[in-house]
């Protein structure tokens, strides 16, 4: 707001004598009566009271004239939102889930109620498949729940919509959205589509072009090739590491001329980058560069029976090698041939290997032995070389049956091998292998796996983790013990299992070796798990999914 | 009346709990798992039995029907009021979706809900609050005002004083004197039995450290201090409606005796403010049919929520009586005739010139006003450098949004509804800018509190 002109302006002459201009009463307030008075006003002991009066009448005068301000800039108003609002039960829903942020004190015993934080991810997602908009004015606490917690970004922004990236621009906090969000908040379609995205590609921010880049490659890889070449040869170094790993998204054979030029890049990292997506294209030249290299290492040695895999390491690592992406020094500890034979077996297509072997299937070539112990090194690099080019045959082979003793086959290198190994597949796939594994080896080793598995969980899985669960509890242990599987089982088990549960809920009798007071735990345990399933089922039927 | 038609919504719910803590506790406690037994009433009361860490269940009832808000009981040992099994069961009941189902209420709610209704009609029918609190020999109250009086004309004359010596030593010299000082006036102050000039005085203390431009507040602090001494010495020569201005303003108290107002009175707003002794809370009403808008006290001992409840974007069928000066924008809650119910209205609205233009006025009445309630019909938030303006739709004007310490959530809630389109806001315009509190989007919607 502003003053009156007579006040917001002292330099110009005062026609009206009578109220003396605030500046003079606060000066001679800040200086004492006894070394100055205004105008008009004696010096003396009545100074003090003639001061306030003038001061009182002042600034009730200036409060009364007070005027409204000029308006600033309007800033552009956000892009309308065309999606439906969401139902009125649904949006109580997420101003609940909203206002259970994580408080200061964390510990505690859990007790039967549902963590409904927890149930954020999955309502987005929900809400997110239905093509609700969000109620305006939760979008600052979505940004807000967003911005402490990656893994709800993109599910977040996308159902907080455009409004969330006009907001971002006003909000420091929230300058993370407009980096990860896909699209990057410009309408990547329309007329004029083609020049915008020209331009933002040239000017924008480095965080702006990497979202812009992603998008478009995400819709169009050729588009997103092109624009990456056009203004590839003045991108610094780093730069030049980020997008070439948007090229992730997408990958096809037509990068493969790009790509294969990016080998000769000037820095290291572009150079190895480029190798690694060129060995996950099975048909490009450097992979067969690659299967020829590691061909020459592993041969099917027929003299011995059974036959044998052997491997001769390589001896040296060329320029030509180096070039292909194949780093020279290894890491500590580590045989320097060992580690040149790891990544080449790792680059090269998997299919190079039934020819090489004597046209055995996977499973047969992960089942030979290997000679001169070379074995944990070769399906090592199988297994990285099956997450990489995702070979579904391959990683299937090395994963084995899931009953297997020593819980899991021949790539059980470890248990997070063994879940990137999972990703390979499909999803009912890996449901039935984890629920194999669970119904042999229990839940210890189940919790990587598992979130490895597509929500909600497929029946036969489901089943298993409940009847773990209820093994472990006639085991006698505390819940506690399985507290991951349990939060895991909360927001991934079926909601309709639920009714499955009822018998779990009731304290069991204890039996004699058991932890004391286990039952009553795990029967509080259940009843979170039976709460929250009913909740889930509640959250998909309030925004409509069935 | 059903129950549906009252059913609040979770925001409402929300609204209730005395802090964040309890909010989020409450919340986790708003599912079927923990409870059994759960039902409500034609009547407007709800109950159930909750399931806690210990052996026997909680007895949780709650009366949203209650004249003065709603009203709770819960056999938990926990000291918040309401507690998070009130606040669960609430929620639990506004989610709506049959997890309450509507039934005869059992023998233990029904006792309380009865012995409560008959404490609250005794209650009313005794008059209207504050009038019975003194009986007895009308010449011995008489004798006590007079006696008041004298102190506080005593204070006020001392405060004088020390107005006067502060300005001719210079209020630099204030600066370094530091808090100590005024804390000691303001005890005095209290002595004096004006606890109005106590807090004026204690206010006076903290602007030599509020920043910039520290010398201009101060001087008008004390400028308004020493009018509100000069009208206490002088209240008989006032007109009637000034000097109750001026005595609510000194801290005396007085009683709501304006005539009874009846309306459907639209919550407006309602936040808290807190010192270290008590919690005050603010609830503003707007008569839809009056185009008036009244202020509600009520008050809660520090750390408590204060007990009267009225959730933003009800709506309740009630009278209001205005308390004496001030432009008699305080009032007290009278007779209620139905419980509160969620309402659709909204406020008429103002201009931003109107808006200052009615502050402008609105010190004729009380020179002492900080600011009055407004309504602003069409505005847009505008970032303007550090700060957030309120600009009309139409039009080049602005009111600069106060500075917000610590609600910035619910400035960019009203950024959010806004989205640089115009949005109804309802807050409160002074001299220091416009605090919003209340907002409504262009299209349909609900009133979205924003503190």
């Amino acid at each position: 707001m502003t003053r009156t002109p007579e006040t917001a302006t002292p330099d110009t002459p005062v026609q009206t004598p009578v109220p003396r201009p605030w500046e003079e009463l606060v000066t001679a307030a800040l200086l004492g009566t006894d070394r100055r008075t205004p105008r008009g006003c004696e010096p003396g002991p009545r100074a003090p009271a003639a001061l306030l009066d003038a001061a009182a009448a002042q600034t009730v005068r200036r409060r009364a004239g007070l005027r409204p301000a000029p308006a600033a800039r309007r800033a552009e108003p956000a892009p309308e939102d065309p999606r439906p609002p969401l139902p009125t039960a649904a949006a109580h829903r997420l101003t609940t889930l909203l206002t259970d942020r994580p408080g200061p004190a964390g510990g505690g015993r859990r007790g039967t109620a549902p963590d409904l934080m927890e149930l954020l991810p999955q309502w987005l997602a929900a809400a997110n498949a239905r093509g609700f908009a969000a109620p305006p004015q939760t979008i600052p606490a979505l940004l807000d729940a967003a911005r402490g917690r990656t893994d709800l970004r993109p599910a977040a922004l996308t159902f907080a919509g455009p409004r969330a990236l006009w907001l971002a621009r006003l909000n420091p906090d929230w300058r993370f959205a407009l980096r990860s969000t896909p699209g990057g908040g410009t309408a990547l379609s329309g007329p004029d589509a083609a020049e915008r995205i020209r331009r933002l590609w040239e000017e924008g921010l480095f965080a702006e072009r990497v979202a812009l880049l992603a998008s478009l490659r995400a819709r169009d890889p050729a588009a997103g090739r092109a624009l990456l070449t056009s203004t590839w040869a003045t991108e610094r170094a780093e730069d030049r590491l980020m997008f070439l790993d948007s090229l992730r998204t997408g990958l096809e054979p037509a990068d493969e001329p790009f790509l294969e030029q990016a080998l000769s890049d000037r820095s290291r990292n572009v150079r190895a980058a480029a190798a690694e997506l060129l060995s996950a294209l099975p048909e490009s030249a450097l992979a067969a560069r690659m299967a020829a290299r590691a061909a020459t290492c592993v041969s099917l040695d027929r003299a011995l029976d059974p036959p044998a895999i052997a491997v001769e390491a390589p001896h040296e690592c060329d320029a030509a090698m180096e070039r292909d992406g194949v780093t020279l020094k290894p890491p500590s500890g580590r045989g320097e041939r060992s580690w040149w034979f790891g990544q080449l077996v790792e680059a090269a297509p998997l299919g190079t290997w039934p020819a090489r072997l004597g046209g055995r299937t996977p499973e047969e070539i992960v089942a030979l032995p290997v000679a001169d112990d070379w074995q944990s090194d070769l399906l090592a690099a199988w297994c990285r070389a099956a997450v990489r080019q995702r070979n579904g045959a391959w990683a299937r082979a090395l994963l084995g049956a899931p009953t297997a003793p020593e819980a899991g086959g021949p790539g059980a290198v470890s248990l997070a091998e063994r879940a990137k190994l999972l990703g390979t597949l499909r999803a009912a796939e890996r449901a039935e292998w984890v629920a194999g594994f669970i119904a042999t080896h229990g839940l210890s080793e189940a919790f990587q796996l598992l979130g490895m598995c597509a929500v909600p969980w497929a029946p036969p899985l489901g089943r298993a983790v409940v009847d773990a669960l209820n093994i472990a509890r006639d085991a006698g242990s505390y819940p506690w013990s399985f507290s991951g599987v349990m939060g895991l089982a909360e927001r991934c088990l079926d909601p309709s299992e639920a009714g499955r549960l009822d018998g779990l809920l009731a304290i069991p009798d204890e039996p004699q070796d058991a932890s004391p007071g286990a039952g009553g735990y795990w029967a509080e345990a259940f009843q979170r798990l039976v709460t929250t399933l009913r909740l889930r089922a509640a959250m998909a039927e309030e925004l409509g999914a069935v | 009346m059903t129950q549906q038609g009252v059913r609040w919504t979770p925001d409402q719910v929300l609204a209730l709990a005395p802090d964040a803590a309890s909010r989020r506790a409450g919340g986790r406690l708003a599912t079927a798992g923990p409870w059994s037994e759960v039902g409500s009433s034609d009547e407007g009361t709800v109950w159930g039995l909750c399931q806690g860490s210990g052996g026997k269940p909680y007895q949780t009832v709650v009366d949203i029907a209650d004249v003065s808000g709603p009203a709770y009981k819960c056999g938990c040992p926990s000291h918040q009021f309401p507690c998070k099994h009130a606040l669960g069961l609430l929620l639990l009941w506004a989610g709506g979706d049959g997890a309450v189902p509507e039934g005869e209420p059992p023998h233990w709610v029904e006792q309380w809900v009865s012995g409560r209704r008959a404490r609250v009609k005794e209650g009313t029918t005794a008059g209207p609050p504050g009038s019975a609190a003194r009986s007895g020999d009308p010449a011995a109250a008489l004798r006590r005002a007079a006696q008041r009086a004298e102190r506080v004309t005593a204070g006020a004359t001392e405060l004088e004083q020390r107005l006067s010596d502060l300005l001719r030593g210079g209020l630099a010299e204030a600066e370094q004197a530091g808090y100590a000082l005024w804390e000691e006036t303001a005890a005095r102050m209290v002595d004096a039995q004006a606890p109005g000039l106590a807090a004026r005085v204690r206010e006076l203390g903290s602007i030599p450290s509020s920043g910039p431009d520290w010398p201009v507040r101060l001087l008008e602090e004390c400028a308004l201090l020493h009018l509100l001494d000069q009208g206490w010495l002088r209240r008989e020569r006032l007109p009637d409606e000034l000097a109750a201005t001026v005595r609510t303003r000194v801290g005396l108290p007085s009683t709501a005796d304006g005539p009874p107002v009846r309306d459907h009175w639209l919550v407006l707003a309602q936040y808290d403010t807190a010192d270290a002794r008590l919690t005050t809370r603010r609830i503003w009403l707007y008569g839809t049919e009056t185009d008036r808008t009244a202020l509600l006290l009520s008050y809660g001992a520090a750390g408590r929520a204060p007990e009267l409840t009225l959730p933003v974007g009800l709506s309740l069928d009630a009278e209001l009586s205005a308390y004496p000066g001030g432009g008699r924008q305080r009032a007290a809650l009278g007779k209620q005739f139905a419980p509160p119910a969620p309402a659709e209205m909204r406020p008429r609205g103002v201009t931003t010139s109107q808006a200052v233009a009615r502050y402008g006025t609105a010190l004729r009445a009380d020179p002492w006003l900080e600011s009055v309630p407004v309504t602003l019909a069409g505005v847009v938030p505008v970032p303007d450098g550090d700060v957030w303006q309120l600009a009309d739709a139409v039009g080049d004007t602005a009111l600069p949004i106060t500075p917000a310490v610590g609600n910035r959530p619910g400035l960019w809630r009203l950024v959010a509804l806004s989205g640089g389109a115009p949005v109804k806001v309802f807050g409160e315009c002074g001299h220091r800018g416009f605090t919003p509190l209340t907002a409504w989007p262009d299209g349909p919607g609900r009133a979205v509190p924003l503190h």
